[in-house]
């Protein structure tokens, strides 16, 4: 293309303000897309409902099609496993700390959630359902988020109507306004604070994965920095938290299998933390968790069955544990805890040891 | 006397070495098997929708090489031949298109450095200090040079509505990961690429054709590209609601929050990169970048922000592309408390952690763009920190 083109296009672009195509020169290349072609892959809706089909299916239709298709994911109801997306719940979260961002606490239109599930669902099988299946299967999204009652019937001629909580909750990019002109200009480059203290290391979470360099050094800080020695006057929390072993008041702790339980430990670590100043995160803080009531860490908002296992007088001694650790859901009926459970038995004695080690 | 390896005869330096077709495309040398691509297990559900990190501590230059670019997948990394790739546009134009791979490389193509970074790069250290290394903290970004069509051409070619606001752009995998993009910046600097660093997109990046959108959230350098639609509203998708938007203090959300900004990071030392030479002198080294323009300055404190000196930049900042500086400097084997601070055309400034909390709290996940301290001590080990 010459560049006199390309200034005319650029021209055209900027002045004309009624529609017009873009006119440039055309190579000729490329041929006309069918109708059919389209139709076959223009599948998005917007939320003006552009491009949602004729169709309909119900909360009860929707039950049964997620329980098969979308359940193993997203739990029966749609409350999420594992690290799968929850789906369901989380309203009046988004100002607290770990905010859980569901289809109703979060996303602002419908027609979204039905692009989605008709696009891109179910995980591994996309573009399967029928178009009266995902209404249905959006219909249940809707009822597990207490959105609509069971009988609900969800269509093209209703979709529209539904709103969804956060519909107002999103502004527009204002970095411009707000953030761009605080931090613009000439910096400070001498003495410009005080003092410089750490607040915080990685090393007290330490949930750097394994088989690194970096995880190498950190066991080369741990074994050589005399900061880090636990004789030291204050032992650093990261020290405490990651050397377990050497710290463990329990008779013969076996090191070997605590170093392994603490490696299982990861998979829980994105809910739960250890150590000195662990906090509540998803789940309660665990130090000292095993030979201790159930149900009773201080500040930790437990699901209704649990707290009537602890107060049928629970204790999480290494037997409890076992059962729990291997099928949460099965031994606790309707825990919060989403982990499906560790299915080796070797894993599970490991990380009771790994918590045992940790002092209260 | 003396060190045997220079005066004792080496076996490489007696008999042969490989011949030319050992590795008809070669790989990395066996001693540098630690230079790969890494995931943290626990951030995701499965590693098909998943992230890895670009292993930047032990790289240097700009480019990155494709085969350690970090990847991010929302159904897999498909495979899709040249032979069975169409490309759509349709929407508001004169006429819907299709073209095939051999009709995209008939176009004029263009070539350009830029980089790409995930939105949610650094996105684990908004609470806090987690991760021990840079690769984990700063790893989802790459820098290549890629070969494409500008979008404007292939617009053009389709007779797009001018007064058409916005186009929707959707790959060929099973997430199609569909996106709005503005027709300003559709028209702008938007490239249809198919080669990256002068070869073929890998696998993981999208072959035959993805979508390059400079400066902006790698999200929306759609991957194995199958259609464009011009379109007069926003389609609103799951990834511009649901994910890639920014959740403040007070529970609103930022929306379109597209342009990653100005941001640097030290590479080496870095807890990946211990210093294990001692006092003496030694290269503080790192990346800077700007989706805004190009770096014009970065700023390297040893104290955690207390004093400043400026770094040497490799090279003049090249607009959306990465920017290598050095400090070369004596190293006292005292601690250290490193970090970078970049600067960019616009004369924005990085900000410190603190700085970016106080606007958006801590919930935001993406667009951390926040100053990084590595605590340096005294036998040259590095740890992630946060300091006051």
């Amino acid at each position: 293309m010459s560049k006199y083109l390309n200034g005319l296009a650029g021209v055209l672009a900027g002045t004309l303000i009624f529609t017009l195509p873009a006119q440039a020169e055309k190579l000729g290349l490329g041929r006309p897309a069918t109708d059919d072609e389209i139709a076959a892959w223009n599948h998005d809706v917007n939320p003006a409902g552009a491009g949602l089909p004729v169709g309909s299916g119900s909360v009860e239709d929707g039950e049964a099609l997620f329980g098969d298709y979308c359940a193993i994911c997203h739990g029966d109801f749609a409350e999420g496993v594992d690290n799968w997306p929850k789906l369901a719940g989380g309203q009046g979260t988004l100002n607290r700390k770990d905010p859980l961002k569901t289809v109703g606490s979060y996303w602002p239109h419908l027609t979204t959630t039905w692009d989605y599930v008709n696009r891109s669902m179910p995980f591994g099988n996309a573009q399967t359902l029928t178009t009266d299946e995902v209404y249905a299967v959006v219909a249940y999204i809707l009822y597990s988020n207490d959105l609509v009652e069971d009988d609900f019937v969800l269509s093209n001629e209703n979709l529209l109507d539904i709103e969804l909580p956060n519909k107002d909750g999103f502004i527009v990019d204002n970095r411009p306004e707000t953030e761009y002109p605080k931090w613009s200009g000439e910096p400070c480059m001498t003495n410009c604070k005080e003092s410089v203290e750490i607040t915080m290391k990685a090393m007290v979470l330490d949930v750097t994965p394994e088989e690194t360099k970096a995880r190498k050094v950190q066991e080369m800080i741990k074994a050589t920095n005399p900061r880090n020695a636990p004789a030291a006057e204050a032992v650093p929390a990261a020290a405490e938290a990651a050397s377990p072993a050497a710290e463990s008041p329990s008779a013969v702790p076996d090191a070997a299998l605590i170093a392994k339980g603490e490696t299982v430990f990861k998979k829980c670590s994105a809910c739960h933390q250890v150590g000195e100043g662990a906090q509540n995160k998803v789940g309660p803080a665990l130090n000292g968790i095993v030979g201790h009531p159930a149900g009773a860490i201080d500040g930790f908002r437990y699901s209704n069955p649990l707290k009537k296992a602890a107060e049928d007088g629970l204790i999480w001694d290494e037997a409890a544990l076992t059962q729990f650790l291997s099928k949460p859901r099965d031994f606790i009926k309707g825990t919060k805890m989403s982990f499906a459970g560790l299915k080796k038995d070797e894993d599970i004695a490991a990380v009771i040891a790994y918590l045992r080690s940790l002092s209260p | 006397a003396g060190d045997p390896l220079i005066t004792e005869v080496q076996s490489w330096a007696r008999g042969l070495g490989d011949g030319v077709d050992a590795t008809p495309y070669g790989l990395p040398i066996k001693y540098e098997t630690d230079v790969i691509r890494r995931n943290v297990p626990w951030l995701t559900a499965d590693s098909i929708s998943s992230v890895n990190f670009t292993p930047i501590h032990a790289l240097d230059g700009t480019i990155t090489p494709q085969g350690c670019a970090f990847e991010r997948h929302h159904s897999g990394a498909i495979e899709l031949a040249k032979d069975d790739y169409r490309l759509m546009i349709n929407g508001l134009v004169e006429t819907p298109l299709v073209f095939t791979y051999a009709d995209l490389e008939r176009f004029p193509r263009v070539n350009h450095v830029y980089f790409l970074e995930c939105a949610a790069n650094t996105g684990m250290e908004w609470a806090g200090a987690q991760l021990n290394g840079a690769q984990f903290t700063h790893g989802m970004i790459h820098n290549m040079e890629y070969s494409g069509v500008p979008l404007k051409t292939l617009l053009e070619e389709a007779g797009y509505d001018t007064a058409a606001k916005w186009i929707y752009v959707e790959g060929a995998d099973a997430s199609s990961n569909g996106r709005s993009i503005p027709m300003d910046k559709a028209l702008d600097d938007v490239l249809v690429a198919f080669k990256a660093n002068g070869e073929a997109l890998r696998k993981e990046h999208g072959y035959p054709v993805r979508l390059v959108v400079p400066g902006w959230e790698g999200n929306l350098w759609v991957k194995w590209l199958r259609r464009i639609e011009v379109t007069d509203a926003p389609v609103e998708s799951r990834e511009e609601t649901s994910k890639y938007t920014d959740t403040l203090d007070d529970g609103t959300s930022r929306k379109w929050t597209w342009v990653m900004d100005a941001k640097s990071i030290i590479t080496s030392p870095s807890p990946q990169a211990p210093i294990q030479h001692g006092p003496g002198p030694m290269v503080i080294t790192g990346l800077a970048w700007s989706g805004r323009g190009a770096i014009t300055r970065v700023d390297v404190s040893k104290d955690g922000g207390k004093n400043w000196e400026p770094a040497r930049l490799a090279k003049p900042g090249e607009r959306m592309a990465l920017t290598r500086f050095y400090l070369d400097t004596i190293w006292d084997g005292q601690e250290m408390l490193l970090q970078a601070r970049a600067m960019d055309e616009t004369g924005y400034v990085q900000p410190t952690k603190a700085q970016l909390r106080e606007v958006r709290g801590e919930n935001s996940i993406y667009h951390n763009n926040c100053i990084q301290t590595w605590w340096v001590q005294e036998q040259g080990q590095v740890e992630n920190v946060e300091v006051s």
